[in-house]
């Protein structure tokens, strides 16, 4: 079988399995985002018991494997009584696990975001909400993204240990092809050429385009 | 905190802003000690002395950015940042200090304009926002501020396109969008290069002859301190060290402390 004809034949199935991490991807940078700005202002707050919380949160979830936590999701949460299917435990474990890491990228894009802009805000009378919300978080974008971007890059990939907990995206479409055709060579070269466009085609420029936006908004393209 | 000596409120008649035995530290470092100055309503006033005077620490109590450790600071005859409990004074809530802030505009020296937005709108945003301004009317204000600033044909740029004096005149404009009592300008010409500070001081000057507002003014303009002032302060390690009118204090100040400062600079100019 030709390389030609292996593409041919096992494409459509690969394709169906790369929506489904495609949807991974979507679902996880959901909560990602959420769960990142979320504990990255709690990381900020005055109240020590909050910031607690959110320290032990990214502690917890950056000192920890995800794979063990996808697990954890998935084999143990029903032991206590919390049934979830396999995609929705696949997308709650790599945004929870993400979110951790990107609450340090909010936090430190916030404070990065000069101290004259609070003072202005409060010199104009801002409620708290208000500066936080109007003034400060729109200037952290450009800011953030460029390592936001980096993180959504490795997200993507890290959707793939999602197969094994029989969620059918596309690594564990891979697998199957493999298991029933043993070429290897043609299986899992195709999975790593499809990852790497959907990374380098989809993903990147997005984000690029994310952050040429937010750089014009305060007037630095 | 001592606050005990200081009333609830200041009887009709008080100056429009006083410090009433206002001090400030960090750590060991006292930068206002104990601290009384009156600033009455449309007097212009300058404040000079050497770096680390505490000239622009009373700017900065006045904003509300730095907690006072004692005294209290009255605007309008109420106090500024304490408030009434159970007949005593109490360090204020965040929604007492907001109603409170509405007296005070304030120019940075970095002239703190907001990136994200154009000329214009970083003149209406807090009108709109936190006076509860119709989109039209904030904007009719700020196009007046702007148009009187010399900023009306760069009102749809960022501050990025702008320089240093055209966004330092953007920054005065929008503190006026707000309607304050009292204007407190923070060095607004130390950052800005030589040929452009000109521009900026006659906008101050205009302030001060067409609309004789009430102006705090910390500077290191001499020339521009002398000409426009009704009275000069001179700090010297947190304290007034002497004041009066320009007259007095250029021409024949009496402190020590004064006369070194003010030759020093004469002569580094």
């Amino acid at each position: 079988m030709s390389y030609l004809d292996f593409v041919i034949e096992y494409l459509p199935k690969l394709a169906g399995g790369a929506y489904i991490t495609a949807l991974q991807l979507v679902c996880a940078s959901a909560l990602a985002i959420v769960v990142s700005l979320v504990f990255g202002l709690m990381r900020l707050s005055r109240l020590g018991v909050t910031r607690g919380i959110a320290t032990v949160y990214i502690e917890f979830f950056r000192g920890t494997s995800l794979l063990v936590q996808l697990y954890w999701i998935y084999y143990v949460l029903p032991l206590m009584g919390i049934k979830l299917g396999a995609f929705e435990s696949g997308f709650i474990a790599i945004g929870l696990n993400f979110g951790a890491y990107g609450a340090e990228i909010v936090r430190g894009s916030i404070e990065a975001v000069p101290k004259g802009q609070w003072e202005a805000a409060v010199a104009l009378n801002m409620s708290p909400g208000q500066r936080m919300r109007r003034i400060i978080i729109p200037q952290t974008f450009p800011i953030l993204l460029p390592p936001a971007s980096n993180l959504m890059v490795e997200l993507l990939k890290a959707t793939a240990l999602v197969a094994l907990i029989t969620v059918v995206d596309l690594m564990f479409v891979a697998k199957q092809i493999n298991a029933t055709t043993w070429l290897s060579a043609q299986t899992f070269g195709t999975a790593l050429i499809v990852y790497y466009a959907m990374a380098r085609f989809v993903l990147t420029p997005f984000l690029r385009w994310l952050e040429v936006l937010a750089a014009r908004k305060v007037g630095k393209a | 905190m001592s606050t005990q000596n200081h009333p609830l409120e200041l009887p009709e008649g008080s100056p429009l802003v006083r410090f009433s035995g206002v001090t400030k530290r960090y750590g060991d470092l006292t930068v206002l000690d104990n601290l009384d100055l009156d600033v009455g309503a449309h007097e212009m006033v300058s404040v000079i002395g050497p770096s680390g005077s505490g000239k622009t620490t009373v700017l900065r109590m006045l904003m509300t950015l730095e907690k006072i450790d004692e005294g209290v600071i009255y605007v309008d005859g109420k106090p500024l940042s304490h408030m009434e409990r159970n007949g005593q004074l109490e360090f204020a809530n965040e929604k007492y200090l907001r109603t409170q802030r509405t007296n005070i505009g304030m120019v940075f020296q970095q002239f703190n304009l907001f990136p994200h937005m154009t000329a214009l709108e970083n003149c209406i945003e807090a009108p709109i926002n936190v006076l509860g301004m119709k989109r039209d009317e904030a904007e009719e204000r700020a196009l007046n501020l702007l148009d009187m600033v010399g900023m009306l044909e760069k009102k749809d740029q960022h501050p990025t396109r702008l320089s240093g004096g055209q966004q330092q005149r953007v920054a005065i404009a929008r503190a006026l969008a707000m309607r304050p009592k009292v204007m407190l300008l923070d060095e607004v010409t130390s950052a800005l290069d030589p040929e452009v500070i000109g521009e900026v001081l006659n906008v101050i000057r205009a302030l001060n002859s067409e609309h004789k507002l009430t102006m705090l003014m910390v500077t290191h303009q001499m020339g521009f301190a002398r000409e426009i002032s009704d009275r000069v302060c001179f700090f010297y390690e947190g304290k007034i060290a002497e004041q009066g009118t320009p007259d007095q204090i250029f021409n024949d100040p009496q402190n020590e402390r004064t006369k070194q400062f003010l030759s020093a600079v004469l002569d580094a100019n």
